[in-house]
Parts: structure tokens; C-alpha cells; sequence
């Protein structure tokens, strides 16, 4: 795969600490953010990082598609007993996502923060929000299942914080902010004693030594309470229904700029975890594995699908409808992994990148628009695309991507996910798809009828088209939600290289 | 009997773990769903460290067998224990979990941190800790068209 | 990008003529110069396209392949060929009826107007073009999306839920039953490709070639095929001309056009005479034809009456499409041109009428033919060819259509077809009859709303068109040879 060789150039040297320096560097970041005197000090700060970070984590992906995978050794402790870093084509999927839609985010923040939070917690703000980048970066590139709880809370603290700054557009963001500290929290104790009962069984804490005692072990309860545990907690991280409520709260009330980041990577990162668990962790044919996907994900990932979706329909306030959305996209993704095969995780995956281009895309755009109209619900958007039409072009592609529409990602990352079913012989999910989907477009369609065919309410504040700040990002995502739907290649060789790490072969 | 005995600990975390949640999820008080959430977290620190505990181990620090410290620590030993394994004379505890613990304590105390101070300000602006009260005046949020500021 | 010039002109050239519409805007003159000129470039790209494929060397192109085994890829063949001529022909008539009916009618948005239409031609070209499943779909969904704002012209709330009914049903249907079908296929074919004699022909076994060809049939909802009929007549809030090309020419062929489409090349004619399906399909089209010739008589509004008519119509074409061995595919193809020509007729008639006196109802009608003599005679002329009676064009579809229908034993369908012909009869005869010959009772006709009746531009077109329905009776030997290779190829190709 020479793809990335011609995006990356980078010393070698440089290349060779890679994967250390792009958790280490947002972490500097952060502190040199809270330390920086403010203005505008803190955004270039913020941007610098987030642009380091995605540069190494682009080096880190061209040494795996290199070399299979990456283990880095800190401070020199060989692993199983010191902690590594060990990145493979899943991880370095997941963290290139990551540190694009962060530096998209950094970008965006510039604007956003000026409108919707305290100049004078700017600076702190940055701090957090690159300490959540440090964290998820950190999350899907160890190798260490304990070291993954610390990242997990490294970013979810930043997270907290994060949406609670939200506070001044909507009161409501602290609530939603504790209400997600609180259930985020149980999350990862559970995922800790998950690891407790794991380490017990096993006595090793590293997920590839882990993974090898486990084949030799076999089923027994220690270990099955321990996959309960981890399970469960990732559970409420990812928003599985019915562990998602503290999700449209907490991405409603955020600042714009944090809706936008966190729709595109934390539960993302947490169904990552979940996935390397489930089918890297554990042994392929472990029982309560497959009972696990069977009998508890699928089902629970379709109900998810159709009932939020359902419930996005009804819900007045857009940013609530999206974030709704957000988790019945979610079951389609799980249903894509409760699948148990190359095809299904690498739709899946596929799927994750679309959907972390679309909803960034979406949250952004509203984010800007809402700067001018302060609006929340839909019926205050109504006719804002005279007004704002590049803005509402932008959220008419990112609702054509969601509801699968074709020439964008979206319908790419349906079109996997049903012939991913129907390869398994899955009638019942191409169903579901097709109920989602249906269901998708009833209020991805309420969108742009809003926006482009219903007449102003009279008395409303004009909008105006969002600054060239806001409009570059947004179009890099939208352009980007187009181009993959026109040629897909470079999101599936990821997707299916990802895939072939959990599965062995993709496709 | 002996089981029970012989768990103990493991009971303890279990009754400290459901205490916890079920603080967090019946109270209505902020500050006390905090506490119960900083008792569920402490269970597992319990936990872990029972997990680490072999039994007539002692605390994983370095000691030259042949020091005064390790005469005295070799003594203190359960003979019988030293008989079966007697490396250095000296048996540890494994350090891992504590390590382990450590480290989520302090990721605990930096949620607690987070946590009040989200309680705090939810005080100044709603006047209230209380859950209640503060989903009611959300509602009143909600139904308003205007965003607050 | 690999390919022909000629389909990328078939695509940019609609297109091209969208975005100028809609950069020049408000400059009225400029704008429909515009329009017609592009309606002439791209007649002119898609009669050389029907050169080509006569000739044996049809023009092929692959635009993308978003992931492997998906490619937006195009290939003509005679079917569609007919199609893309037909439409775009069609669109340049039906143009020179709307800066007519636009202008003497004062509408309001007339720049989207005209956007919408020519993004739609892309839509329809893309259609006609495709070279496998997904690419049809592809702009299937185009069309359906740009021709949302020209039934809602109105803008108002009528319009709004009108406007919902369409988007509802027609994406609906793709969604949930199209797209499932189309994943099908490619899952159990490797390809989307449509391919001489079948693509699925020999690699399924009939219950599930049996559901896939359910779900492709009532996917393309725009065939209307009851009980995905509604969205039809709901959509005659639109404007005329809107109605006149899109739901006589464009989006309804688009739907009939698809189902031939599958049948012939994606199932083959020996896959379709196995099925079960195949005959339900046939037993609701006969269903339909009945039905909705019913319902079009009780009708008083007439672009409601002709909306029925056409969910009747549209339904022999579906029921040509199933019939065992390909026997219905060149009368369905024949059927699908003359109809549309006939159709656009009667509904720019209807808009003429209305631009001129505002009179909707077939009851108002009465004696007005005296005031619109050339209207009302056209109108007779393209009643007589949707009745299928000589000298029209319509004659031959349907009697070819019939035989093939008595030809393979389907009783049935060939019973409700001559039952709804006789239907079609007392629907739409009334209505040139009562304008030109006026019984006693009737009233004095209305004045005309808007000084000097119809505009002239729109009289033309009407007249074109009526003239081509005379014009294709003699044609139709031709343009049955020229589509004669879908059945041929099929069956040589398709031979074990």
C-alpha cells in the first residue's frame, strides 16, 4: 500500500517516535494552552498540536501499512510486563480519524468559541480540548488494557468539562454534563473491573498476551464476568441503546465545536475498544462471544435503530434530533460488528468514518448558522438557505450522506453494511437497514425542507453565511462525505486492512 | 462458612459497589450521587487489591535479603510459608494492582474534581442541587424558543 | 474516466444549462434562449446516440467506481436510447409550452423552474444511460429530488403535503425495497450490469428471484403500479408543463422504463416466464388498468382525469415488461413513446385551457372548443391515439401489446387491457367531443382570462406534438426493427 507514501514525508527519526509523539504532543499542547495568555494564542496552540498530531499519526499509519504492526516500547520495559504502545491497522484507522476530525475541530474552534463561551476560559477550553484528543489518541494506539482505562478517563475528563462549558448558549449543558460525568464514570469503573477479573484470570494486563492466555484457558467465570464487565462499561461509553441517555443531553448541550468533535470520535473510540475486545481479545470462538453478539448486541443495536430513529423524527430541537441520530447510527455500526466477519467490520468501520465526516459536517454547520439566528429548533431554521446558502448547501449534503443517499459516503457505508448482511445470510438486518434508513430520511428530509422550502417565520433574525473560518472546515468535511462516495478507495482499504486485523481476511 | 470467611473481602466489595450505584441512582442530591459514585469506585480498588494479595505476602519493596531489614522482615514470615517457597526468605505481595489502583484513585479524584465543580455551577445557575428541581426548570428551558444565556 | 464524449455531453449539457439558468436568473429572455438552445443541443446528442447504437457501436463510459464491483458507468442499448431521444425531444417541445404557459400565467420562482427541469434531463439521460443497476438508481433518486421544488411551485400548504406524498412514496420505495433489491443483486450476481438475456439468468432459484423482482418492480415506484399509485395524481398540484413532462414523459417513463429495464436484463426473458412473481405482477397490473380507468372517470378535475389515465397506462407497459418470453418488450417500448407523446398532448392542452379561460373542470368545458378550436382538435387527435384507434400512433402499441397478451395465454391481462381501452373511451372522448359539438344544455363558454387565449409559443407546441402522434403511425415499423435486438439478443445470448 504505497497510498500514504505519497501523503507523508517525515524524518526518520522523527518517524521512529511517532506514535509516542502524537499522544505526548496534544498533551504538551494542553498545558501550553492553559498556560498561554490568552486571545488568540490559544487557538494557534490548539491548531499547531492537533496538525502534529495528525501528522504523526499519518506516520504511524504509513509504518503499519508497512510493517503489519507497530509496537513501541516505553522506557524501555519490554512488554508483557513494561507498556507498550502497539498500533495495527484497526488502531491506526481509528487514529487517523481522530487527529483529522481534531485539527478539523481546531480549525472550526477559532470561530466557534468567540460566539458561545467566555473569552476569558478560551485558553482553558483549548486545554481540555486538546486533552481529549491526547486521550482518545492514546486509547486506540496502546496495547494495554489498564493503560486504555487511564486514556478512556484522560479524554472522558476533558469531555466533561468540556460540555459543560456550554453552559452559556444552554443552561442545560450542566445537567447533561454531570448526567454524563455520572453514567460515563459508572462506564469506565465497570470497564475497570472488567479488567480486574481479566487480570486475575490471566495475570497479564497486555491485550496481545492476554488474548494468548485466554485461547489457552478457555471459558470460565472469572473470564466471563470480566468480558461482562468491560463490556457493559464500553457499553455505556459507546451509547448502546439502552445505556445512551446521557448521549443527547450531553452532544445537545455542548458547545457546537465539542458536538462536533465528540459525534465524530468518542463513540467511535469506545465501539473500537469494544470491537478489540470482542474479537481481538477473546478467542474467535468463545461462546459467550458469539452469545454476546447474537443475543444481546444485534438485537439491542436494531431496537436502537429503529427507536431513536423514531425518536429523531418527533424531536423539535435539531441538535437534539442529530444527537438522537447520532445513536441509532450507532446500532447500524453495531449491527455491522454483531455480523462476526471481515465483511461486517469493515462496513462497520467504513461506516464510523462516514459518520464521523457527515455529523461533524452536520453539528458544524448548525453550530455556525446558530451563531447568527440563535435558533434551536427547526422551525426557527426555516428558510435560512436564501440567506446562508453555502452553509445550507452544506447541510443539505451532510443530510443526503446520513439518510444514504447515493454520490455520497453514506450510501457507500449502507451499500457495505446490507450486502455485509446479506453475504451473512442475515435477512432479518436487511430489514432493519432498510426501516433505519427510511426512517433516516424522514428526518434528514425534515432538515432541507426547513431550510430551503419553508418561508421564513416572520419576525425571525436574519441569518448570514457562516466566516470563511467556519466555511473551510465545513466544506473539507462535505467535500470530503462527496469525494468518497465518488471513489471510495482509500476509506476501504483502511476499513478492509482494519477488518483483516479482527478477521484475518477482508471481503 | 469457610468461603464466606475466606472471601470476605470480596463480599465487602461487592456490598460497597451496590451501596455505591444504588446512592447514585436513588439520590437526587448531587453531592450525594457524587459520594455514592466515589464509594463505587473506591469497591474496586478493594478489589483489586485483593485481587493482589497473596497470602503472607508482604509489601513489594526492595530489601537485601542479608540486611537488617531483611532479617527482620524474613522473621516476621509465616514459617510454614517460607518452607514451601522461601525465595530470599522473603515473599511479596504482587505490587501490580496497587500500582494499578494508584493510578485509578487519582483518575477517581480528578472525576470527583470535575464532578463538584459542575455541581457547584450548577448551583449558581439553577439555585438548586436538587435533580428535580433542576429537570423542571430544563423542561421550562426546553419549551422556551429563545436559547438562554 | 473512460468513454464516450457523447454521454458526458448527454449529462453536461442539461447540466451545463442548469447552472447558466440559474447564473443568469432573473433575465428572463436570456434564460429561455437558453433553455432551448440546450434542448436542442441535447436532441441533437441523443439522436446521434441512437445513430450510434443502430449502428452496432453503441457509446460506452465509466465515470467513477466508488468501490469495486459499483461503478457509475453508462452504455446505451435500443431501449434506452428511445428513451433518452423521446425525453429529450420532448423536453425541447414541452419547453416552448412553458415560457408560454409560464409568461401567461405570471408564475412566481420561474429561474428554479427552469433549474429543476434541466437538472432533471440530467436525471432522465442518466436513466436512460445507465449500464448497470446502481447507476440507474442513481439518478433515479436525481430525478426524484429535482423535480420535489416544480410539484411544490405553489409553495403553498397543499402544495407542501402534495409534495410529501411524492418524496414519501417515491423514495420511500427506493429505500426500502429498490436499494434492498439492488444489494441483492449485486450480492448474488457480483455485478449490477445489465447484461443481454439476463444477469441474474441461471445463477438463482425462483423464490428468491421471485422476491427480488417484487422488490425491483414496486421499487420503482414511479411505474405506479398500485398500490404505489398515490403519488401520481397528488402531484397534479404542479404546475402543467411540469405535469405535462414529468408525469406523462419523464418521471413516470423513468418508472416503466426501469421495470423493462430489469426484466430484460436483469432476469431475461427466460428467468421472467419461470417466475411466479411474474404473474402476480401481471395480475395487479390488470388490477390497475381496470382500477384506475375507473377512477378516471369519476373525475370532473381534468389533470386528475389524466393522471388516472396515465396509472392506468403506465400499468400495460408494466404488464408488457412481464409477459413470458419477452414477447410484450418491443410493444412495451413502443407503448411507452407513444404514450408519452400522446400524454404530453393532452396535459399541455389542459394547461392551455387553463392558461386561457382558468377553467380546470371537464364540466366547464362545454362549447369552449369554439374559442379554442386547435386546442380541443389536438386534444381529439391525442384521445384517439391514447384509445389506440388508427390513424395513431397509440393504435399500433396496443394492438401489438394485446396480440402479445392473447399470444402468451394471459387472458387476463389482454381482457382488462380491452376493457380499459373501452373505459378509455368514455373518459377522454367527452371531453374534445362536448367542447367542439356543445349539447344545448350546455353554458356559454367563459371568456378568456387572459387576452388573446393561449400564448402562441404554447399553441405550437401542443401542435408538434399532436402532429407526431399521426407522424409515428407511419413510423412505427422502424422503430419496432430498431428495438426488435432487445427480444433477439436476448434469446440468442440467453439460449443454454
Amino acid at each position: 500500500m504505497t497510498l500514504f507514501d505519497t501523503l507523508y514525508v517525515a524524518p526518520p527519526a522523527l518517524t521512529a517516535q511517532a506514535p509516542i509523539l502524537a499522544i505526548a504532543g496534544p498533551l504538551i499542547g494542553a498545558c501550553a494552552a492553559a498556560l498561554s495568555p490568552g486571545g488568540r494564542s490559544g487557538w494557534v496552540i490548539s491548531v499547531i498540536t492537533a496538525a502534529f498530531a495528525l501528522w504523526m499519526s499519518l506516520a504511524v499509519a504509513c509504518e503499519v501499512s508497512r510493517q503489519g504492526v507497530l509496537l513501541y516500547v516505553i522506557g524501555g520495559f519490554q512488554p508483557p510486563l513494561g507498556i507498550a504502545l502497539r498500533i495495527d491497522a484497526l488502531g491506526s484507522a481509528m487514529a487517523l480519524l481522530v487527529s483529522t476530525m481534531g485539527l478539523i475541530g481546531a480549525v472550526y474552534s477559532g470561530h466557534a468559541l468567540v460566539s458561545e463561551i467566555r473569552a476569558e476560559t478560551h485558553t482553558l477550553f483549548q486545554s481540555g480540548y486538546l486533552l481529549c484528543l491526547a486521550g482518545f489518541l492514546g486509547l486506540v494506539s496502546t496495547g494495554d488494557a489498564f493503560n486504555a482505562f487511564v486514556f478512556l478517563e484522560v479524554s472522558s475528563i476533558g469531555t466533561y468539562a468540556l460540555v459543560a462549558a456550554g453552559e452559556q448558549r444552554d443552561r442545560r449543558a450542566l445537567p447533561a454534563a454531570f448526567n454524563y460525568l455520572i453514567m460515563g464514570t459508572i462506564g469506565a469503573t465497570f470497564y475497570v473491573i472488567g479488567i480486574g477479573f481479566l487480570y486475575g484470570a490471566t495475570g497479564t494486563l497486555n491485550m496481545a498476551d492476554m488474548a494468548a492466555h485466554l485461547s489457552i484457558l478457555g471459558d470460565n467465570t472469572a473470564v466471563q464476568a470480566g468480558f461482562a464487565f468491560v463490556v457493559t462499561g464500553l457499553a455505556i461509553k459507546a451509547a448502546i441503546f439502552p445505556l445512551h441517555g446521557w448521549l443527547p443531553g450531553a452532544y445537545a448541550g455542548a458547545p457546537s465545536l465539542v458536538s462536533v468533535f465528540l459525534a465524530a470520535t468518542a463513540t467511535k473510540t469506545a465501539i473500537y475498544l469494544i470491537a478489540r475486545f470482542t474479537f481481538d481479545v477473546f478467542p474467535d470462538a468463545s461462546t459467550f462471544g458469539q452469545a454476546f453478539l447474537h443475543v444481546v448486541l444485534a438485537p439491542l443495536a436494531a431496537v436502537s435503530v429503529i427507536v431513536c430513529s423514531v425518536q429523531a423524527i418527533f424531536e423539535k430541537e435539531v441538535r437534539r434530533m442529530l444527537a438522537l441520530s447520532s445513536v441509532a447510527q450507532v446500532g447500524f455500526i453495531m449491527l455491522g460488528l454483531s455480523l462476526a466477519n471481515a465483511a461486517g467490520a469493515s462496513a462497520a468501520m467504513f461506516y464510523i468514518f462516514a459518520h464521523a465526516l457527515m455529523k461533524a459536517a452536520l453539528f458544524m454547520a448548525l453550530g455556525a448558522l446558530a451563531i447568527s439566528v440563535r435558533a434551536r429548533t427547526l422551525d426557527e431554521f426555516a428558510g435560512v438557505a436564501r440567506e446562508a446558502p453555502w452553509t445550507a448547501a452544506a447541510i443539505g449534503v451532510g443530510a443526503a450522506s446520513l439518510a444514504g443517499l447515493p454520490l455520497t459516503m453514506g450510501f457507500i457505508a449502507k451499500w457495505k453494511l446490507v450486502e455485509a448482511a446479506l453475504q451473512g445470510g442475515v435477512i432479518w438486518m436487511v430489514a432493519v437497514f432498510a426501516a433505519g434508513s427510511a426512517l433516516t430520511l424522514i428526518y434528514a428530509w425534515r432538515m432541507v425542507e426547513a431550510l430551503f422550502f419553508s418561508a421564513p417565520v416572520p419576525g425571525a433574525r436574519r441569518a448570514r453565511e457562516a466566516p470563511v473560518g467556519v466555511l473551510v472546515p465545513l466544506w473539507v468535511l462535505v467535500a470530503l462525505s462527496i469525494w468518497f462516495g465518488l471513489n471510495a478507495s482509500l476509506p476501504e482499504t483502511l476499513a478492509n486492512s482494519a477488518a483483516a486485523v479482527l478477521f484475518g481476511t477482508a471481503r | 462458612m469457610s468461603q464466606i470467611v475466606s472471601h470476605f473481602n470480596f463480599i465487602a466489595v461487592v456490598v460497597l459497589m451496590m451501596m455505591g450505584l444504588f446512592v447514585v441512582f436513588s439520590s437526587g442530591n448531587l453531592i450525594k450521587r457524587m459520594i455514592g459514585l466515589a464509594i463505587f469506585q473506591t469497591s474496586t480498588g478493594l478489589f483489586y487489591i485483593s485481587l493482589g494479595k497473596v497470602s503472607g505476602g508482604t509489601a513489594a519493596i526492595m530489601v537485601d535479603a542479608q540486611s537488617a531489614d531483611g532479617q527482620a522482615l524474613s522473621e516476621a514470615l509465616n514459617p510454614q510459608y517460607v518452607a514451601q517457597y522461601g525465595i530470599d526468605g522473603v515473599v511479596y505481595s504482587n505490587p501490580l494492582p496497587h500500582v494499578l489502583i494508584l493510578t485509578a484513585i487519582v483518575v477517581g479524584v480528578a472525576t470527583l474534581a470535575v464532578g463538584l465543580s459542575i455541581a457547584v455551577r450548577i448551583r449558581e445557575v439553577y439555585g438548586t442541587i436538587e435533580s428535580e428541581e433542576i429537570n423542571a426548570l430544563a423542561r421550562v428551558d426546553a419549551a422556551r424558543s429563545e436559547p438562554v444565556s | 474516466m473512460t468513454g464516450d464524449l457523447l454521454i458526458l455531453l448527454a449529462l453536461g449539457v442539461p447540466l451545463f444549462s442548469a447552472i447558466l439558468t440559474y447564473a443568469v436568473g432573473r433575465m428572463s429572455d436570456v434564460r429561455e434562449t437558453m433553455t432551448i438552445v440546450a434542448c436542442i443541443a441535447l436532441s441533437i446528442v441523443t439522436i446521434s446516440m441512437l445513430v450510434r447504437v443502430s449502428a452496432g457501436t453503441p457509446p460506452t463510459m465509466t465515470l467513477a467506481r466508488p468501490i469495486a464491483g459499483l461503478d457509475i458507468a453508462f452504455k446505451l442499448e435500443p431501449l434506452g436510447a428511445l428513451f433518452a431521444v423521446m425525453a429529450s425531444v420532448l423536453w425541447g417541445v414541452n419547453s416552448l409550452f412553458s415560457i408560454g404557459y409560464m409568461r401567461g400565467r405570471r408564475e412566481a420562482n420561474q429561474t428554479r423552474f427552469y433549474t429543476c427541469f434541466a437538472v432533471a434531463m440530467v436525471g432522465v439521460m442518466g436513466v436512460a444511460m445507465a449500464a448497470n443497476l446502481f447507476t440507474l438508481f442513481i439518478f433515479y433518486e436525481v430525478l426524484t429530488f429535482s423535480t420535489y421544488p416544480l410539484v411544490t411551485h405553489k409553495g403553498d400548504a397543499a402544495a407542501q403535503r402534495a409534495g410529501r406524498i411524492y418524496l414519501g412514496t417515491l423514495v420511500g420505495a427506493s429505500v426500502l425495497l429498490f436499494l434492498p433489491g439492488i444489494i441483492a443483486v449485486a450480492v448474488l450476481a457480483g455485478s449490477t450490469t445489465f447484461t443481454p438475456g439476463g444477469l441474474l439468468a441461471g445463477k438463482i432459484d425462483g423464490g428468491v428471484a421471485s422476491a427480488i423482482l417484487l422488490l425491483l418492480t414496486f421499487g420503482a415506484a414511479k411505474a405506479a403500479l398500485m398500490p404505489l399509485h398515490g403519488w401520481l395524481p397528488s402531484a397534479m398540484v404542479a404546475p402543467a408543463p411540469v405535469s405535462a413532462l414529468l408525469h406523462a414523459v419523464a418521471v413516470v417513463k423513468a418508472g416503466v422504463f426501469t421495470v423493462l429495464k430489469v426484466s430484460t436484463y436483469v432476469f431475461g426473458p427466460e428467468l421472467i416466464s419461470t417466475l411466479p412473481a411474474a404473474n402476480w405482477i401481471l395480475w395487479i397490473a390488470a388490477a390497475t388498468i381496470v382500477i384506475a380507468s375507473l377512477v378516471a372517470l369519476t373525475k370532473d378535475d381534468l389533470k386528475a382525469r389524466l393522471a388516472w389515465s396515465t396509472v392506468s397506462q403506465l400499468a400495460y407497459v408494466t404488464s408488457a415488461a412481464m409477459l413470458p418470453w419477452a414477447s410484450g418488450l418491443v410493444a412495451g417500448g413502443l407503448y411507452m413513446l407513444f404514450h408519452a407523446v400522446a400524454k404530453i398532448t393532452l396535459f399541455m392542452c389542459a394547461g392551455a385551457i387553463y392558461v386561457a379561460t382558468g377553467a380546470n373542470r371537464v364540466s366547464e368545458m362545454g362549447g369552449l372548443g369554439r374559442r379554442m378550436p386547435i386546442v380541443f382538435t389536438c386534444f381529439m387527435i391525442a384521445s384517439v391515439s391514447v384509445i389506440g384507434l388508427p390513424p395513431m400512433a397509440g393504435m399500433w402499441s396496443k394492438f401489438l401489446l394485446v396480440t402479445a397478451a392473447f399470444g402468451s395465454n394471459e387472458w387476463l391481462t389482454a381482457t382488462a387491457m380491452i376493457i380499459s381501452s373501452l373505459l378509455t373511451v368514455v373518459y377522454l372522448m367527452p371531453v374534445a367531443l362536448r367542447a367542439l359539438f356543445p349539447a344545448q344544455s350546455d353554458a356559454v363558454p367563459r371568456d378568456f382570462v387572459r387576452p388573446g387565449g393561449t400564448p402562441r409559443v404554447a399553441l405550437a407546441a401542443i401542435m408538434i406534438t399532436a402532429a407526431a402522434c399521426v407522424v409515428l403511425f407511419m413510423l412505427a415499423d422502424p422503430i419496432a426493427n430498431f428495438l426488435e435486438p432487445i427480444r433477439t439478443v436476448s434469446f440468442v445470448e440467453g439460449a443454454p
